[in-house]
């Protein structure tokens, strides 16, 4: 018995694809299966977790719909993948946030922005608000660096303690919590396959999306994304630095090492959200969770404004509209920051941990198998 | 349609996907007709998993070398002799190219995964399995630039004195129509889904069998060609028949519901009497006697019997075993007669002598002084937990087919070669399989005699 009806489904296919194993050498997910031969709810979020949904085993199954035994790993795990999310959510109160997760980020961003903008009209005059400023320290004519690090730096590490928190009760429910540590070889192996999305090419050929012909475009878009928003995190980490160790102030020059990695990152988060957002308004809908839909594109747009806007300032903040430029730039960032935990940003994380858990446990059996 | 085609392909599986790949290949027109809707495109070949080539050394796939001469040896044992030499040689040649051949196809192989059967060497397995495999042939064909239509059952040919004309073609939405070409490869499988025909050989009892591939396989195609004057090949009662779980579905249940729990316990049937040695063989021999002979026993219902001590020692299955706290309690709900298998479980327990398991050779545990013994294997079932697994036959494929020669051209009765018609796969894999089984050869039948029919028919076309 499984604590929902998902989980019960996840458990049957499963079964199938256990006594079936032709997928196994797609990806991940089949050889974790057949470790084992009964699954637990914490064995199945990490099922669920570890999938990429590239969407090949629904493509190349035999029995996926209309057979009557309705095999459809892809979508069963992106719905269980889904709710393991806001079953591990940090504190309990908010795993609500999930199921309406469009809703309550839009709420979240617009409520923010609309903060930052009163915030810097009631602080200053109308003046400073639309006043053209130039040169170093100009954006903190409208807000004290400090005030703004130590905003955005109390809604960071309120970030990470939730997602810590989230990740450890996941680990805790498909791991083995104790004398199961994380050897550096398994790291390495997770880190690489995060880095490569090594289970979003279908085995081989590429993922399936619209139809049975396999494409990497998914996977590209993806590392848009992923890759443009670590080039704006080391861009605004890097400012951090100049600003504490070197006492330079921003904005910086258009060649300066903050500028460069933000407007190479700014591209890719661009590209990415839009190839993303496209791609998943062309996937057929037997392989989405169409319930989720919202928590998807959220994010997606999220990743998608914080950039636009990040742009918007650097081409503006020389003239009188970067005042609301600021205000709407670090509107969209704060919110970015706060709901992380709430969000399909939590994909990542988990699908990261899951990838630990099986670059683990393919360790263990590989020295097993020597014995 | 009424476009002339050079080369028309009836079937939708691997034989009519190699042929129809090759004859394209080859510069001809090419039309195929498969009779199942699209997501039923590919007959029994959605459901396979492995090929069977020969090859000279290891590769990343194979773990080691299966030369043509010990191929040749296991279908020689396997067949017992029943199968026309030269043709085998000629295909278990070929096999060897087949392996690089299918993967210029788009096919891609799994690297050997260690995996649950120890096929490892003497077959190559398709990533994702025969869907997967499939996928990418019908891609390559498209991008080829063959005509493929679906729900597209031939339900006449036109042929004279051994030479297609035409065929008669019903569609679901368009109706009937006529379809010309100048060559034709009959591609379409064997009849096992054909139950009427089936009784023709098995009487009643078939009514019984369940069918483990495509419904669409109803051998429709093999009896016109029979009928219009091509000579058959093959024993019709032949067919690969595997014990399955009796719960499975009618047709179409594929891999998943097969059970390889046999050398752990024991077979009774529904009178609760043992009737065959549980401990004859290995896999995979062990795995294709088993059909036949529960379709032997009294209404087709054979159960595979044995205790919680063993539970975990083979593959998971699909269906989860019957429970039963006592022999009676289970026998209950395997509405068997609980006197009569307690009986049966009592004698064979006594009768097991002591020896070292191990289910990879041929050990030596071992009944005396039972009908039938059990020759290996044999513990005693006293954990309870007692389980068991109803099993019934599962058709995998049938034998009876077309004659062909080296060119995979059909042979008519009076033994000249047809003007213009080819046979590939199933429909003619009488001509090396006369009986028995070896896991994969199914596919080398269809990819060898599936890429030589196509090029042949395309020759056969132009000229
Ligand atoms: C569960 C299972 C597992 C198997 N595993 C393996 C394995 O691992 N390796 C192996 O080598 N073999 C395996 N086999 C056997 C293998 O499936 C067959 O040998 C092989 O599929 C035969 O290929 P084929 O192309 O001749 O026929 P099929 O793949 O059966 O194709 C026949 C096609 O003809 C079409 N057709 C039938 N009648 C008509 C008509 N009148 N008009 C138009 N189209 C028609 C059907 O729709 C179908 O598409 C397995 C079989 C089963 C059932
Ligand atoms: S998804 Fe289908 S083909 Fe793949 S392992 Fe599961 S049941 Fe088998
Ligand atoms: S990653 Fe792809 S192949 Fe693996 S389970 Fe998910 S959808 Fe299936």
């Amino acid at each position: 018995m499984h604590g929902t009806k998902i989980l019960e489904e996840a458990d049957r296919l499963m079964t199938v694809c256990n006594s079936c194993r032709y997928c196994e050498g797609l990806c991940a997910v089949f050889p974790a299966m057949e470790m084992r031969r009964a699954f637990s709810d914490g064995d199945l979020n990490y099922l669920a977790n570890l999938c990429h949904a590239c969407g090949a085993c629904y493509t190349d199954c035999q029995f996926s719909p209309p057979h009557e035994f309705n095999v459809n790993v892809p979508r069963t795990l992106a719905v269980a993948r889904a709710e393991s999310y806001s079953a591990y959510a940090w504190p309990r109160a908010f795993a609500g946030a999930f199921a309406r997760n469009g809703i309550v980020i839009s709420l979240v961003a617009a409520l923010s922005v609309a903060a930052f903008i009163f915030g810097f009209a009631a602080w200053h005059d109308r003046q400073v608000l639309f006043g053209t400023h130039t040169g170093p320290g100009a954006f903190y004519k409208l807000m004290p660096h400090n005030a703004m690090a130590a905003l955005f730096g109390v809604a960071f590490l309120y970030a990470i303690v939730a997602l810590t928190m989230g990740v450890r009760a996941f680990w805790r429910d498909i791991g083995e919590p104790v004398g199961m540590k994380t050897d550096a070889a398994a790291l390495l192996q997770a880190l690489r396959d995060a880095g490569e999305l090594r289970h979003l090419d279908g085995g081989g050929v590429g993922c399936f999306n619209e139809d049975d012909r396999p494409t990497d475009r998914r996977r590209l878009y993806h590392h848009f994304t992923f890759y443009g928003f670590a080039l704006c995190f080391a861009s605004t980490c890097i400012a951090t630095l100049y600003h504490y160790l070197l006492a330079r102030q921003a904005p910086y020059a258009w060649w300066d090492l903050p500028v460069v990695l933000g407007t190479l990152g700014g591209i890719g988060l661009l590209i990415g959200p839009i190839g993303l957002l496209t791609e998943r308004w062309k996937r057929d809908s037997v392989l989405v969770d169409e319930a989720r839909h919202g928590m998807d594109v959220a994010f997606i747009v999220m990743l998608f404004l914080t950039s636009l806007t990040g742009m918007a300032l650097l081409v503006w903040r020389e003239t009188a509209a970067m005042g609301p430029l600021l205000a709407l730039h670090l509107g969209v960032v704060f919110s970015l920051f706060i709901t992380m935990p709430y969000g399909k940003f939590v994909h990542g994380i988990y699908r990261f941990a899951a990838l630990v858990r099986y670059a683990m446990e393919r360790r263990a059996m590989a020295h097993g198998a020597g014995e | 349609m009424s476009q002339k085609f050079d080369v028309l392909v009836i079937g939708g599986g691997n034989a009519a996907l190699c042929a129809a790949i090759s004859a394209r290949r080859a510069g001809a027109s090419v039309l195929v007709l498969e009779g199942a809707p699209k997501f039923y495109r590919g007959g029994n070949t959605r459901h396979t998993r492995n090929m069977r080539c020969a090859h000279d050394a290891a590769t990343d796939i194979l773990t080691g070398p299966y030369t043509e001469e010990e191929f040749w040896d296991d279908l020689l044992r396997l067949t017992g002799g029943q199968t026309d030499e030269e043709l085998a040689r000629f295909m278990i040649r070929e096999s060897k190219d087949i392996l690089n051949w299918i993967v210029e196809q788009g096919v891609r192989w799994q690297p050997s995964l260690g995996g649950t059967l120890s096929l490892g060497r003497t077959n190559s397995f398709f990533l994702g399995g025969g869907r997967a495999m499939l996928n990418a042939l019908y891609l390559t064909a498209e991008k080829l630039g063959v005509e493929i239509v679906y729900d597209a059952e031939v339900i006449d040919l036109e042929i004279e004195h051994g030479m297609f004309l035409s065929a008669r073609l019903k569609q679901p939405v368009d109706g009937t129509s006529e379809i010309r070409a100048s060559a034709l490869v009959a591609a379409a499988g064997g009849f096992e889904a054909n139950i009427e025909w089936l009784k023709e050989y098995w009487g009643e009892a078939a009514d019984n069998f369940l069918i483990r591939g495509t419904p669409y396989n109803r051998g429709s195609i093999l009896k016109m060609l029979l009928d219009n004057g091509v000579q058959d090949i093959g024993d019709p009662t032949q067919c690969h028949a595997v014990a399955i779980d009796a719960r499975a579905p009618k047709f179409d249940g594929g891999i998943i519901t097969r059970h390889d729990s046999v050398v752990f316990g024991i077979v009774v049937n529904k009178r609760a009497q043992r009737f065959y040695d549980e401990g004859e063989d290995i896999w995979p021999k062990r795995y294709a006697i088993w059909g036949r002979l529960v379709a032997a026993q009294p209404d087709q219902i054979a159960y595979i019997i044995f205790d919680a001590s063993v539970r975990n020692s083979f593959m998971p299955t699909l269906f989860p075993p019957i429970e039963g706290g006592s022999i009676a309690e289970l026998a209950g709900k395997l509405e068997l007669d609980p006197a009569a298998l307690e009986k049966t479980i009592t004698e064979f327990n006594a009768a097991v002598k002591p020896g070292t398991f191990d289910h990879t050779i041929l050990d030596d545990c071992r009944t005396e002084g039972i009908t039938p013994p059990k020759t290996h294997w044999a513990r005693r079932i006293e954990t309870p937990p007692y389980l068991a697994y109803p099993v019934r036959p599962g058709i995998t494929f049938t034998y009876l087919g077309t004659r062909v020669n080296r060119q995979a051209r059909m042979v008519m009765k009076d033994g000249r070669p047809s003007a213009n018609m080819f046979a590939a796969g199933e429909i003619m894999a009488g001509n090396v399989l006369g009986k028995g089984y070896a896991a994969g050869i199914g596919m080398t039948i269809g990819s060898v005699f599936g890429r030589v029919a196509g090029r042949e028919a395309a020759k056969n076309a132009r000229n």
